[in-house]
Parts: structure tokens; sequence; C-alpha cells
């Protein structure tokens, strides 16, 4: 396919864009296969690039012979484009409409997208299984890496490279593979230095309306436990929500079978209705008009803070049973590839300071979600102003990166990027010129040759120069597990993804470059003591009666 | 503690403190004094001390009997709240009839302030009452000038008793005029001139209502706000701003009161802004004390909770009615005279805001104390009514002033910039407003205070802020955000108004960031400065001197940090250990001690527990 032949209009002059806070721009706004171009040709002013594919819906008026567009993208800014003459606006409408619904991910922009810089450390190589496991054999013998789904034959999930305990063979593997959700059998997730103690994750077993039970899924799950120590499976399910399971098939382990471990129920929601929430979410945000009230009864019907709170309350509770119960953890749900993935990835926030760092957190991601699978592509097809049927879109990455913005928000200084950078991987997990969160697992990730033909996100931003905006200046490693506070009163709208485009960010950020300039300034004047201290006692040594006069 | 020791009057031993949200508790004596419940902690690692400050405690509750003891309750004005455990009733019942008791004073020499001795000599508390200067302050303002006079109607408080004595008017209001207004409006308050912006000749004028019902009139009254109209060249109106809500104005229109006719009073803009009562303001942060005082709080009934107790909404109306104030004035350059009933509640918050807004002074430490000065104290805001120093009337009590306070607050926390002070400053302001400890705040009135002989036998709160002010200083602020941004335009969207945590929940450590920016930010600034003195200190050792021609490299350091230090060459720092200056790291082997001159700021937290 040709993306002329959606193009119906390449070109229109005389187009004026709108953008809050933002001065008019009248220019000349052209269509490209990929992006939506406004340049109003002069040298001075910005042009407008914008992706098709970070927009999420669009809308026509028209008034006389002249319409306007109103184009509400994925990150959640709105900008509005009057168009003169009723046909160009038709025309740019459904050429916009058509590239940016593309079926086939073959053709996004990733697979086009050449560099303008040079790669100098390839963000598809930085973390590798393997590499990780090294680190994981340095602290503990009991466990290895398993190929068993080297052909994604056995979990489709999964990656090729899983790290299971030790004494449990493949063959096990397979069997019980085919006791849990899209055979997402217990693999680790994370292991705990200070104590030992690891957490687990999976699929939930398919005990089904009978209670089927499987010995080697409690084998497998018994091995990782301390001799006369029990066990907790965190089911991400409320206890009636994981009861109907079973009528499909699914369920929760019977406590018979599994009398060491104990289970806890917790309620986080499914994606449905974390898609709802959003779109609820935004639309309070972007109305104006409306009045206190209003808006704190629209942001409360929302569910959006509950849906934090629900979430990041699950990961304290798995994060207090390893470090403080000194227990190990299996933590699932019905797939284990949503709200699973957000309990075990923020709970190695807590637990783990170098998940705090910028590399230790793109390894985080990379570990806990686009190896573990969470469906990027499904998930993030769609965001906040998308309408009609859904097909599992939700903002469950968006959900996770909010935790993690509430978390830095409690401890500042114990992170090493700021907001910024969360703010960054939202946008490229919704749109992106990167090929890092294509696909929906690594199968598709290595169906479709993403490292050979795209670049990856991580490539670009631990380039120094990018990386400088990334940085907390604040930060100063910490060592400890932090609990932060999931009280109503302490956790807030998330106010640069949500309020981004509502607000006059200027004063905000020039308080920050006024925190960074101090922080510089001590350095600079550390230094500087630092260096007569040194020139003084040069001069002490040396003696003084050589320059007096 | 600096406080005098009055003895025990009581103590009972093995008392338990519940945590406010949590099922722990801890375990220690509990003290009364004269003046403070104290709570001292068994366990010696840790000794925690709670001191309550009798003032403080707005209520006592006695619960009934449990098996572990018998609870009382105690409810603080500073927010915090604490759940004693006594474990024999007759020593609960003891104390709580002690409280009842020491509470609530009956009349002002009882009050802290007139025993509070902070080992100062009389000549360092008398200067203390003379750092805010008012006549100064309408002096930077430009007033008195061509258009504007003092006027000695009221020297003897004869015209209004709830008014200070001294008093601005426009030039062309003589003084049968002001009589005339002043027996027209509610308590006398007559419209008087509280903030004049020199740049466009504008003033913001406050009074009380006008006692027109359903249609009397007063001629000088109508002289008055023509007065006020022609003292500024620049536009041929002034708005009167009722910052009441249309319905309770029209209500006391049938009780004699009301607001202005348009017909009556030539060239005025007449408009309500709807700021609520006092009682609705009392109602409104009570429910929200309840709904935040919950146990294991769902974020559904957190939110349903602070939209029903409608506080935002009620602190989004003040923030709104400033801005129209503030536009107004400088936009159209027009004269505003702004009322509510009695002209010291609404009014207050309304003309102060306004002027915080306009006036880049006020954002700074001693500004924003002269504001508090003119705005609140002098024109009688009644702070020993709605603070309830003495047994008064409940229905008088209302957090109006510390609504002022959540606005600012609000304010600071769009422009981060903008301000000199941060919330801390706030925090400890609404802290001493109820502590009684400095005079201030006591009494009702300027006259009040005179009778009180506060300023022979109290101390001033602003001495006392200002020799601690590096305590409450904003790391962030910037003094010349004031030249270029000289009028804050606030956003008003409902959803730039956040609840006040850190007021509301001060003592409720778990609940703040576990690391705070702002302390932080602080502790660097304080770092530099040390830093910044250590090397000029250093490039002065004598050493140094004799070779100074012959290692190029200090010189042009020497310049920078020098002209560094000029900015904020007018600091003073005090007190502190060598231990908390941050200096480990470096390097100490030439043997130069640096000075010991932080302050840690646990000291600012730790003050606000007492």
């Amino acid at each position: 396919m040709e993306f002329a032949e959606l193009i119906k209009t390449p070109r229109v002059d005389g187009v004026v864009l709108h953008r809050p806070f933002l001065p008019l721009v009248e220019g000349t706004l052209c269509l490209t296969g990929h992006h939506l171009i406004l340049s109003s040709r002069q040298d001075n002013t910005e042009e407008l690039w914008l992706l098709h594919a970070d927009i999420d819906f669009i809308e026509k008026r028209f008034v006389g012979s002249s319409g306007t567009i109103i184009v509400k993208c994925k990150d959640l800014r709105i900008i509005q484009l009057d168009i003169p003459g009723m046909e160009e606006c038709l025309n740019i409408a459904s050429s916009i409409e058509a590239l940016s619904t593309l079926d086939s991910v073959s053709l996004m922009y990733p697979f086009f997208y050449r560099p303008m810089f040079e790669v100098i450390e390839d963000g598809w190589n930085l973390f590798l299984p393997e590499e990780s496991f090294k680190d994981l054999e340095s602290m503990t013998d009991e466990w290895r890496l398993s190929e068993v789904n080297r052909d994604f034959s056995i979990c489709p999930s999964y990656p090729p490279l899983v790290v299971v305990p030790k004494d449990t063979d493949d063959d096990t593997l397979l069997k019980v593979a085919s006791f849990r959700h899209g055979g997402r059998f217990p693999v680790l997730s994370y292991y705990h230095k200070k104590n030992g103690m690891v957490m687990m994750r999976a699929g939930q077993p398919l005990i089904g309306p009978n209670g089927r039970r499987c010995k080697e899924d409690e084998k497998l799950i018994n091995a990782t436990l301390r001799a006369g120590k029990r066990g907790y499976i965190i089911d991400t399910r409320a206890t009636a929500v994981a009861q109907q399971a079973k009528a499909r098939g699914g369920g929760f382990e019977q406590e018979a079978n599994y009398p060491q471990w104990r289970r806890i129920h917790k309620t986080i929601e499914r994606y449905s209705v974390l898609q709802d929430s959003l779109i609820k979410l935004v639309e309070a945000c972007n109305d104006q008009s409306h009045s206190m009230d209003r808006w704190l009864s629209k942001l409360e019907a929302s569910n959006w803070l509950s849906h934090i709170k629900e979430i990041l309350t699950t990961a304290c509770l798995a994060a207090q049973c390893i470090d403080r119960e000194g227990a190990t953890v299996l933590v699932h749900g019905t797939e284990g590839t949503d709200s699973t993935l957000q309990v075990t990835s923020l709970a190695q926030i807590l637990l783990d300071p170098s998940c705090r760092t910028i590399r230790g957190f793109q390894a985080l991601v990379e570990r806990e979600w686009l190896q573990a699978g969470h469906p990027f592509q499904h998930r993030c097809a769609q965001s906040a102003y998308s309408s009609g049927k859904l097909h599992g879109e939700a903002p469950i990455f968006l959900l996770f990166l909010d935790c993690t913005w509430q978390i830095l928000r409690q401890f500042p200084c114990s992170f090493e990027f700021n907001e910024n950078f969360l703010v960054l991987l939202f946008e490229h997990a919704y749109a992106t010129q990167f090929g890092t969160f294509l696909g929906n697992s690594a199968a598709e990730r290595a169906t479709l040759k993403l490292p050979q033909k795209t670049v990856s996100l991580w490539s670009w931003v631990n380039r120094p120069q990018e990386m400088e905006g990334f940085v907390n200046p604040l930060y100063e490693p910490n060592s400890l597990v932090i609990w932060p506070s999931v009280a109503p009163q302490s956790l807030q709208l998330w106010e640069g993804v949500f309020l981004r485009w509502n607000r006059s960010s200027k004063c905000l950020d020039e308080a920050y470059e006024e925190m960074v300039h101090i922080i510089e300034y001590n350095k600079e004047l550390q230094k500087k003591v630092n260096s007569l201290r040194r020139q003084l006692a040069q001069l002490e040594t040396e003696g003084s009666p050589l320059h007096t006069p | 503690m600096h406080y005098p020791f009055y003895g025990w009057l009581q103590h009972v031993e093995q008392v338990r403190l519940l945590d406010r949200f949590s099922n722990k508790s801890t375990t220690g004596t509990l003290h009364l004094t004269a003046t403070h419940l104290i709570f001292v902690e068994s366990n010696s690692t840790s000794a925690q001390e709670i001191w309550i400050l009798h003032h403080h405690i707005a209520s006592v509750e006695k619960l009934s009997l449990t098996t572990s003891g018998c609870p009382l309750v105690i409810q603080c004005r500073n927010f915090r709240m604490v759940h004693f455990v006594v474990p024999r009733e007759r020593d609960c019942h003891d104390v709580y009839s002690s409280l009842l008791r020491l509470l609530r004073p009956e009349s002002y020499d009882e009050l802290y302030a007139f025993s509070y001795n902070p080992k100062q000599n009389d000549r360092q508390r008398e200067e203390g009452w003379q750092l805010i200067d008012l006549a100064a302050e309408f002096e930077r303002m430009g007033v008195p000038c061509d258009q504007w006079q003092l006027t000695d109607v009221n020297r003897d408080y004869k015209v209004c008793e709830t008014y200070p004595r001294d008093l601005y008017v426009p030039i062309t209001a003589s003084k049968p005029i002001i009589m005339g207004s002043s027996k027209f409006r509610s308590k006398g308050r007559f419209p008087v001139l509280t903030y004049f912006y020199q740049e466009k000749k504008a003033a913001v004028c406050r009074s009380s209502q006008p006692l027109s019902g359903f249609s009397a009139r007063c001629l000088e009254d109508e002289h008055m706000l023509q007065a006020v109209s022609k003292a500024n060249p620049n536009t041929r109106y002034i708005y009167v701003i009722d910052t009441r809500p249309k319905l309770n104005a029209l209500a006391n229109r049938a009780a004699g009161k009301g607001y202005e006719n348009e017909d009556n009073y030539s060239n005025i803009r007449f408009q309500f802004v709807g700021i609520e009562n006092i009682h609705v303001m009392r109602s409104s942060l009570q429910k929200l004390q309840e709904v935040v005082g919950t146990r294991a709080l769902s974020v559904t009934d957190y939110l349903v909770g602070l939209e029903n107790s409608g506080w935002l909404r009620h602190v989004k109306a003040i923030v709104d009615a400033a801005i129209f104030l503030t536009r107004a004035v400088t936009v159209e350059g027009a004269s505003v005279l702004v009322h509510c009933s009695d002209g010291w509640d609404r009014t207050a918050q309304v003309c102060s805001l306004g002027s915080l807004l306009m006036d880049p002074y006020y954002r700074t430490i001693k500004g924003f104390m002269v504001l508090i000065e003119k705005d609140w104290i002098s024109f009688g805001h009644k702070f020993a009514d709605r603070c309830d120093q003495l047994d008064g009337d409940p229905k008088e009590v209302s957090p109006i002033f510390t609504q002022f306070l959540e606005c600012v607050w609000q304010l600071t926390e769009q422009f981060p910039q903008a301000f000199q002070f941060s919330e801390w400053f706030l925090i400890q302001i609404h802290e001493h407003v109820h502590s009684c400890q400095f005079g201030n705040f006591l009494g009702n009135s300027q006259r009040q205070r005179e009778e009180l002989q506060v300023k022979e036998k109290t101390h001033s709160l602003w001495a006392h802020l200002l020799s601690g002010q590096q305590n409450y200083l904003n790391p962030l602020y910037c003094p010349s955000y004031g030249y270029t941004n000289p009028v804050l335009e606030p956003s008003t969207l409902p959803c730039h108004f956040k609840f006040w945590r850190n007021m509301y929940h001060q003592f409720d450590r778990p609940m703040h960031p576990r690391q705070s920016i702002l302390k932080q930010a602080l502790t660097l600034k304080e770092n530099n400065r040390e830093l910044e003195s250590i090397a000029q200190n250093l490039l002065l050792t004598p050493i140094f001197l004799r070779v100074e021609a012959c290692p190029p490299a200090p010189s042009v350091s020497l310049q920078k940090l020098q002209n560094r230090k000029e900015v904020d060459g007018d600091r003073t720092v005090e007190g502190g250990s060598a231990t908390e200056n941050g200096y480990g790291e470096l390097p100490l082997s030439c043997g130069s001690k640096p000075e010991p001159a932080m302050v840690s700021l646990e000291f600012g937290v730790a003050r606000m527990t007492c």
C-alpha cells in the first residue's frame, strides 16, 4: 500500500493553528505518510510536527466555507486547525483519520525512521536476560535460566529465557504451563538481596469449576520457600472476581493444595474499567468551565486516584511481605500481564534502589513490562479520547508511571530521574519513532525483527545530551527500602500529564531551573573551597620565606 | 525549651498515646503545667515529647471507660489531634477537669502572652514592637499625597472604636462628611484607604455595609464615595465590591442594613462576589477536619468529603474576589470600595489578598507582616472572638484568618519564586495567632490592645519571627520576580486548588513526603553561603595575601564569590551545631575550622510542636 493513496490533499495554505498558551501560527499544512506538519515558513517560528500515530481522535466543524479540525492527541494535547475551504478540510480530516488508524504494525513510523544521531550504545542490547542472570548468579545459586520457551511455543507472551527454581526441570515447566493462564508458569521477578526472599509472577491457575490441581505447580512454587516458612500469594483480583473466574476455567490456588501459602486478594480493576477511568479523568481536566464542586465530583467519579491508591497499596503489601515478613511472594491476577506487572514492578521500585536509577528503571521497564509480555500494542492503541468499541485498550502502563510519580513526589531525592523521564515514557508508549514499545510480546517483536529494523528508545535517551533533561538534580543514592504513604491526602493528580496542556508551566519551569542552579552552584563552590585548601596546604609546606619581599 | 517552669500541677504515668491513623501507640508520662500539657515518652532512646499549649486546645473529650483505661481526646486549633488512654479513670477525670478549667481563661491577663518571658530585656522587647510601622507603610505607598490625607477624626476612637487611630481619607472628605458617613455604616466603619496603587493613583478602600435598608440614604455617605472617586483622576467611576452573596445582602436590608443603591450613588459599579459568612466557613472547616481525620479513608470518601465540606470552593471564591479587585485597580486603574457586613472578615480577606497580588512588597517576609498588621490587626479583625481566646460565644469563632493564610499558600504553589517566605512561615503565623504567646493578636481591636497594654506587657511575634527568619525563607525566591511580575495573575481553575496537607495534617508526619525539597534546597543555600565565606576567609589568610600576585587561579573565583556575597550580604545566621553543616566530606586538613553556623531545619519543625 502506498501512503499517497490515503493522502487526498497533501498541502493546504493559510491554515491557522491554535494551541493553548501559545500564540497562533498561520502557515502551510502538509501531510506525509507519518506526519502532520504545519510550518509558518518563517525562520524564527517553530514548526509543528505531529505523528499521525499520536492522533487519538479528530472532530470537524464548519462555519461558512471554512472548516476547523480539532485534533486530540494520545499525549492528551488538543490542538485546533482552521482550514480554509470545505473540501480541503474534509480531505485533510479523512486522510488524518486513515493515517492515524493504520492496522499494520510494519507501516508504523519506527520502520521508516532513520536516526539523525549516531547510535553509540545500542539500546536493543542493553538489557539482555543473560546479563541480568549473571548478577543473580553472583548472589544465589538457587535459580537457573531456562530455554524451555526458546521458540515461544510454551508461552507466547514470555521471552525465550526465563528464570525458574534450579531444581525444576523443563518437563515440569511444560506441565505447569498447561495449568497456568496463557502458559504463564511462575517465574522469578525479583530477588531481594537483603534477605534472599523472592517475588514471582504467573498467570492464574486453571483450576476450573471442578478444582483441578497440578502437583508440579505446587512443587514448583514450594521449591522457592525456605524450610518451615510460609509464602504469600497476592491475587490482584477481588475474592468474588477470582471465584467467578473458576467458572471460566480459571481460579486461584486452593488452600488445601497450597497449605504453605497464604492468599491475599486485592482489588485492582481490569482494563476496560481503567480505560473508562482515564477517559473520565481527562474529560474532567479539560473542562475548564466547571465549579469547584463539579471538578471535585468529576475527579472522584473518574476513580483514577482510587486506582492509584489500590495499585500502590498492593505493591506496598508485596514489598512488606518480602522485606518485613521475610516471606516469598507470588503475584498473579488473571492473565498476569497487567495488574500483576504493575504490582511486581512497583514493589521493586520500593525495595531495590537500583530501580530508582535511570538505567535501572529502563531495565525494570524492559524486564517487567516488555519482556514480561505486557501487550503494549493493544493497550496503547487508543488513549483518553477514544470512543466507540475498544479492543483491550487500557492505561495500565500509564497507571504504573503515575504510581512511580507519586513515589517520586514523596521521595524527591531518591530517584536519579525526574518527572520528565516518566512523561517521556508515557508519550513513547503511545506514539513514537522508536521500536521499543511496538508489538505485544517478545515473540511479536522477534517476528517483526524490531532490533534489526527499528531504533531503540534507549539508544536515543541514553545519549548524554538527551539524558541531561531527565536527571533529577536532587538525587542522592538511597540504599534503603522506601515506604510511601498511600493515604488519599498524600496522593495527587499528576499535573505534569493531566494538566500539562491546560496550564502555563512557565513559573514552575523557572522554579525548577533555580533549583538546578542552587545545586550546581553548590558543587562549584565545594570544588573551589577544596582547591583553595589544597593550594593553601601546598603553600604552607613549600614554606613562605621564598615569597617574602 | 525557653518556657518558664511553673512546676507540675499534675502528672500521670503509664499513659498511652494512640496514633491517629494507625494502630501504633506509645507509652509515657503526662504532665500538666500552668501553660502546657506535656507528654513525655518513656522510651529513653527516642523520648519523644509533645508540648500542647492550653490555648491551643479547642476541645477535650473524655470517652467512656475501656478495658485498657480511660480515653481522653484532645483536639487542637493547630490541627493536632491527640488520643490518650489514661489507666485509671480518676486520673483521667482529674486531668480532664483541670484542662477544662485551664484552657478557656476568663480574662485577658490569664493569657500566656502576659507571662511569657523569652529572656529579653525591655529595650529588646520595645524594639520588637517598633519593627512594624504603619505610618511608614502608607508613606511607602505614597500616602499622604495631593489626593489623600491623614485624618485625626478617630484619634480618640470616638468615631469608630474598631478602627485604628490613624486613618487615611480623600482630601475632599471633610469632617462632617466623615461623621455623617460613619453614622450610616455598621459599627461606624466608614470608607477609608487601605491600599494605594501609586502607578494609577487608584485606591483600595474598605468599610462596613451601609445602613440603607430598603430606602434610606445618606448624603454624606454618597459624598464620601464621590470623594473617593474624585481622588482618582483616571476613571470617572469606582467599583463597590460587596463580598457577600446577594441573598445575604438582601436579608440584611430587612434589618435596616444592606448595600449601596446604584441610583443614589453616582458613578459606582456595584458587584457582589459571593463569599459566605463566618458560620458557613466554620462549619466548612469542621466538615473538612472530620473527613480528613477519618481512619482508613478511601479516595472516594476523601474527594466526596472535600467537595461536601465546600472548603476549597470558599477558598476559590476569596481568590476570585481578590483577582476581581486587582484587575479593577491595575488594569482599569479604578478605585474600589470593598465591604461585607461589618467589614472585618471577608473585607480583610479580599483587601489583603488583593494587595498581595498587586504589590510584590507584601510577598516578602517583612511586607507580609506589614500586610497582616494593616489589614487584619489594625482594622479590627476580631482575633479574640474568631480564635476563641477567652471563653466566648462559640458562634463568633471562625477560621477566617486561617482561610486567608491558605489563599496565600495556594498562590505560593502557583508562583514558587514570587514569595520570600515558605509555607513554614504561614504555618508558624497560624500557630501563634492561636497560641496567645505574643501580644499582637490579643483582643478584638487596636483600642482593646491599648487598654490591655500589650506593647508594655507582652512581646511581639514579628520580632520573634524575624529573628528566626532563616527558617522561613523560600529558597527558590527570586527578588527580581517582583519587578518582572509586579502583579500576579493566578489561575482560578478548580483543578489548581489543592488540599493543604502540610497545614491540616502538620502533625501527622507519616502523611508527609519523606524527603522535603524545600528543606533540601534551604540546606543547600545555607551551605552555599557557608562555602562562600570559607572561600573568602581562605583567600584572606596571610599566606595567600603574601603570594597574591603569584598564583593566578583564585583571583577570578574570588571576584565572583564576592559579587555573590554582596547580594546576600545582609543575612545573619545564628546558633546550630557543627555536625549539621554538611562539611563532613570536605578535607579539613589545613586546620581552619568552619564556623558552626547552620541552623537545622528540624528546628523549624520542632518548634511547631511546642
